[in-house]
């Protein structure tokens, strides 16, 4: 367990040190702004779908009410908030504000999430995925109908307040977040829903209690990825959010391994780098991601890792067997 | 201790249960029996809330179980042997052991159960930090009782214990079952297997159908005419 948490402070040390690296090109920079703010989505949906066994294709939808929630806090009332802390410093006064806009958008997606979770996650089965798949067209439809927000045009006029340090920071207190409610035992309580869910209520478990929990706090989590991408961005459009975005958060981690955080974040890498990559592809995007997820469900359903952690340890030790043989 | 009173139970249009009669009292080994579909899974799984209940109710002392929540009758006292003992595939042995303690608080007495656990299945403690899924049935079927037990459970319900596995090894969980009823536990066991449920069993239900076809100390209903026929292979 030490070992996986050393691994993840490596990573996550690596984003920040490009923090420190100044003269950082910019595309290289964009790039690793949206493999954090990736890397978020991941691991919150991992908690959801990885560890407590549900399905729930709506992450994009609750990205998309996060984000233009804090977006339009900063819009319509930032500029009274900044006015009302003048006796601060204005890089700490900005910087407070975005932070409790951003918490502010989480707890809006926490909201939804729990509207949405607690009427369909008392029932077993599949209801949950066929209501994050409304959910996210809903929310969808909501902000194109929604002037104050654009609408159809888009929301311009978002303050740039997102840089990598903060990405880096939410990435860091996502993973820990994470990685400390798994590892608690209400991470037993979690796990041992995808590992049976009947058996898990009759240990005693309210299992509607942690599948609820679990879930809004994944849904917090994409708010906060969504305000982060907003405040980087500068501009929403409800395109941004299509069901093609859900599916490929779906695909970062089953690429990576459902249940593993390290898994998540090295599926959200591949699918930060890989369409850079296949920028001439573009249009067969949606076929080559479904085609993935059901090659990827048929043949190796556990990820590419599964649901373990990579550590530097297992590295070294496979690197050792390899050489020997 | 346990009351089924007049249980009616409906999947859509298929009526399970048409008004069990059911009562356990404390110290007892008490076996159900009858055929494959008889509706047995389906009476122990309404214990725990776990099936559709039309009519009826099920009392454990005075509590009224068809009032709570599934999660809450753990906390009585009662523990579930699944069918198919679905263990936790992805856990170790340890670990399922230790979610079966998962509402006792005090970690001496999860150490204590633990012991008593590995001292009925010696084979669980040398595999404790193999995953539950890597198991042999009869493995797992052990798992699933020493998980039951962890919770400091006085009434266990036993589903098919004995399904799948080689004679020599369902022996050996019976004789465990014995022991374990001389701790003071009492058994509600559902059983294919009429021959093993017998050598245990204090008093039997027979069930055919979604109803109690008969019921009676074992010795009456072992030297039943029409049970020796269609149970007991002659
Ligand atoms: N979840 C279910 N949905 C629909 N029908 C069911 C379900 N579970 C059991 N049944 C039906 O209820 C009847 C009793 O089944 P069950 O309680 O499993 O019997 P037994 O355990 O004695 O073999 C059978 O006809 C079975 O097909
Ligand atoms: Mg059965």
């Amino acid at each position: 367990m030490r070992r996986n948490l050393l691994t993840l402070t490596i990573l996550i040390l690596i984003l920040f040190l490009s923090v420190l690296s100044k003269n950082l090109d910019p595309y290289i920079y964009q790039i690793l702004v949206f493999f954090g703010i990736n890397s978020i989505l991941a691991v919150s949906l991992n908690l959801i779908n990885g560890f407590t066994g549900q399905f729930s294709i709506g992450h994009a939808g609750f990205m998309a009410a996060g984000g233009y929630f804090s977006a339009a806090l900063s819009v319509y009332q930032g500029e009274k908030l900044l006015n009302i802390l003048s006796f601060l410093p204005k890089d700490l006064a900005q910087g407070a504000i975005f932070l409790v806009f951003l918490i502010l958008g989480g707890l809006f997606s926490a909201i939804l999430g729990l509207i949405i979770g607690i009427p369909t996650l008392r029932l077993k089965g599949d209801y949950l995925a066929i209501a994050t798949l409304g959910f996210g067209e809903i929310i969808r439809v909501a902000i194109l109908n929604l002037d104050v927000v654009g609408g159809p045009r888009g929301f311009p006029g978002i303050p740039k307040l997102t840089d990598i340090t903060w990405v880096t920071f939410w990435a860091f207190i996502a993973v820990v977040v994470i990685y400390r409610i798994i590892n608690s035992s209400h991470g037993r309580a979690i796990i041992s829903i995808r590992e049976d869910e009947t058996a898990s209520e009759s240990m005693g478990i309210n299992t509607t209690y942690y599948k609820v929990l679990a879930f809004s706090i994944g849904a917090f989590f994409a708010g906060i990825a969504g305000g982060l991408f907003a405040h980087y961005l500068m501009m929403l459009h409800p395109s941004s959010f299509t069901f093609m975005r859900s599916v490929e958060i779906l695909l970062m981690i089953v690429l990576g391994g459902l249940g593993s955080i390290t898994g998540s974040i090295f599926g959200a890498f591949i699918l930060t780098v890989l369409p850079e990559a296949l920028r001439g592809f573009a249009h067969l995007r949606l076929i080559i991601y479904s085609l993935t997820l059901i090659i990827m469900m048929l043949v190796r359903p556990s990820g590419l890792i599964g649901n373990r952690e990579i550590s530097f340890y297992r590295i070294f030790k496979f690197l050792r067997r390899k050489g020997i043989n | 201790m346990l009351s089924i009173k007049d249980l009616h139970v409906y999947y859509g249009g298929i009526k399970a249960l048409q008004g069990i009669n059911l009562d356990v009292k404390e110290g007892e080994v008490v076996a159900l029996i009858g055929a494959n579909g008889a509706g047995k899974t389906t009476t122990l799984r309404s214990i725990f809330r776990l099936t559709p209940i039309v009519k009826g109710d099920i009392y454990f002392y005075e509590i009224n179980l068809t009032k709570l929540p599934s999660y809450k009758i753990a906390s009585l006292g009662i523990a579930h042997v699944p069918e198919g003992r679905r263990v936790f595939p992805n856990m170790t042995v340890k670990e399922n052991l230790e979610m079966g303690a998962y509402l006792v608080k005090d970690k001496k007495v999860i150490e204590k159960n633990l012991e008593f656990v590995y001292n009925l299945f010696p084979r669980l403690k040398e595999r404790q930090k193999q995953l539950a899924g890597t198991l042999s049935g009869g493995e797992q079927q052990m798992l699933a009782i020493g998980r039951a037990l962890m919770s400091n459970a006085r009434l266990l319900l036993l589903d098919e214990p004995s399904m799948g596995l080689a004679p020599l090894l369902v022996q050996e969980i019976f004789s465990v079952l014995k022991k374990i009823n001389e701790e003071k536990i009492t058994l509600l066991l559902v059983e294919q297997n009429a021959n093993m449920a017998f050598s245990i069993a204090h008093r039997v239900y027979v069930m055919e159908t979604g109803k109690i076809v008969l019921s009676g100390p074992t010795e009456e209903i072992a030297n039943n005419e029409a049970v020796k026929k269609a149970y007991l292979g002659g």
